[in-house]
């Protein structure tokens, strides 16, 4: 049984956090990792995030799971049509994996193969309209399935992004679509947070806000110039820059958030990219 | 109309290695339109050759390259000129190229490359619309295509990625989505945003596409 979806249900906060599989054969130093990260509640594997090929997610949210700790299995539309997503589904729940994160995907325009052909079958709408199929009984065109998988399924959301109606309305989707949690995109506002957080709540889903630790205001400049979707503020810009030690002050910034979403969330996705050692300061206090 | 730009020279002359006289068929509509294959590229593409060493035996522009009747009709007229030759050099889309082979056994060698099909902003500035995919949305969308215009081709709305109204992998172009909603809005209805879009029926597009008008 999901300890997320236990917990989530349970209104227990709920703290996760990522890895990515490696680019080659050797899994042991992300097992390690994941290892490292065992106060999580579950790490999301991620699906050759960023557009760039890496081992198979699946491969690797089985890896974690023999080694006792419980995946978030993310997959998306952009390297498989539906026949290979439903699949690959089927497949996971055969080999135990029961939390989903259902992506569109970023383009492969921005990864290392940018010459790839990009997918798209399904958006992560139907994606998530199609795992829902395959859990009443039957595959996306109708036919019966001889063992039916149980998946909890999540979708992600980007709480900052405006026009926010527009925005709302794709979450509305999901959450009709059957996604039973959301992770959000990294967010830095805490007033668009809970703006966000007063519109859903009523929707019902528990959400996992995303919180990035910030290296330095480099770093920080880097997102806003390159990742899709994630802004950092002028002024936390600022106080990275101001900082004798950025990475201290990136710390603090993430617990500044943490709080934030304790209040108005069922949970936080940790994003700390190497730096797994700072994570029980984030979380403290 | 269909876009299509004249392939590189080097390309074109490793295509063309080995070969003395080519015969060259030009196409009067889209590739005209184009500056790709009309009258006046055709006698440039003479010209360059004959510096290369390769001479033409003849040459024609077609009304419509893609027009395979027609196609073979004008090759007929000019039948001692292509019998001369020891290649076609087409300067038409992929349609127009076909039309050709499809009419003779002699090598033919392509001298675009076709990009999609384009509506003309100004003169020599073209944009893809519509890619064709049988299972059309327009009209809930408010005549936006986001199977084609949304970069991902997604059918419930924006990707995360979308800011300030620009498309994640392109700020030089706007995001379909944010065009369809503030169109959407302007006209005061909900259209695609009212229902959950099922994954569209590639099955209608059928490939290769073929279509009989029934008289
Ligand atoms: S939905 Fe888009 S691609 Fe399909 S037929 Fe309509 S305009 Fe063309
Ligand atoms: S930003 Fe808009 S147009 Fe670009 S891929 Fe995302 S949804 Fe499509």
């Amino acid at each position: 049984m999901s300890q997320l979806r236990e917990r989530l249900t349970a209104g227990t906060f709920v703290v996760t956090a990522e890895i990515a599989p490696p680019k080659g054969t050797q899994v042991a130093a992300e097992v390690e990792t994941a290892r490292q990260l065992s106060g999580m509640t579950a790490i999301n594997v991620t699906d050759n995030q960023g557009a760039n090929m890496r081992l198979s997610p699946l491969v690797m949210a089985t890896l974690l799971r023999q080694a006792g700790i419980e995946p978030i299995l993310q997959l998306t539309c952009r390297d498989r049509n539906r026949m290979a997503l439903q699949s690959d589904l089927l497949g996971a729940a055969a080999l135990g994996i029961e939390n989903l994160l259902l992506l569109s995907g970023d383009h492969a325009r921005f990864g290392d193969h940018p010459q790839a052909r990009s997918v798209f079958d399904l958006d992560s709408v139907q994606l998530l309209q199609a795992v829902n199929t395959l859990m009443a009984g039957t595959d996306m065109s109708g036919k019966k399935l001889d063992g039916v998988p149980a998946f909890f399924a999540g979708a992600a959301v980007s709480p900052e992004m405006e026009p926010f109606e527009l925005m709302f309305q794709k979450y509305r989707k999901k959450v009709e679509s059957g996604a039973a949690f959301f992770q959000t995109q990294a967010v830095f506002d805490a007033g668009k947070v809970e703006r966000f957080m007063a519109e859903a709540r009523p929707l019902g889903r528990p959400v996992l806000a995303g919180v990035l630790l910030l290296r330095s205001a480099g770093m920080a400049r880097f997102l806003n110039a390159n990742i899709p979707g994630v802004h950092v503020p002028d002024a936390l810009i600022e106080r990275l820059e101001k900082a004798t030690k950025p990475l201290d002050e990136g710390v603090l910034i993430a617990r500044e958030m943490v709080a934030v979403t304790r209040d108005c969330c069922q949970g936080v996705h940790l994003m700390t990219l190497g730096h797994e050692g700072r994570i029980p300061e984030i979380l403290a206090g | 109309m269909i876009i299509s730009r004249q392939k590189e020279r080097e390309e074109l002359l490793q295509a063309l290695s080995g070969m003395q006289r080519v015969f060259i068929v030009g196409c009067g509509a889209c590739a005209t339109a184009c500056k790709a294959g009309g009258e006046d590229e055709v006698f440039r593409m003479q010209e360059n050759l004959a510096k290369d060493g390769i001479d033409a035996t003849g040459s024609v522009v077609i009304d419509e390259a893609c027009h395979i009747m027609r196609a073979g009709r004008d090759l007929r007229h000019h039948r001692q000129a292509v019998d001369e030759a020891d290649a076609l050099l087409v300067l038409a889309c992929g349609s127009g190229i076909q039309s050709i082979s499809s009419n003779t056994d002699k090598r033919v060698v392509g001298g675009l490359d076709s990009l999609f099909l384009g509506n003309v902003r100004r003169f020599g500035q073209y944009e893809e619309k519509c890619s064709l995919c049988g299972d059309c949305i327009l009209n809930e969308t408010a005549g936006i295509c986001p199977v084609t215009t949304c970069a991902k081709g997604l059918l419930n709305g924006p990707c995360g990625g979308m800011e300030n109204g620009r498309c994640e992998t392109d700020p030089d172009i706007v995001c379909a989505w944010h065009e369809i909603y503030e169109r959407l809005k302007r006209q005061g209805r909900p259209g695609v945003f009212g229902r959950t879009v099922a994954p569209k029926n590639w099955g209608r597009r059928g490939k290769p596409g073929r279509h009989n008008v029934e008289r």
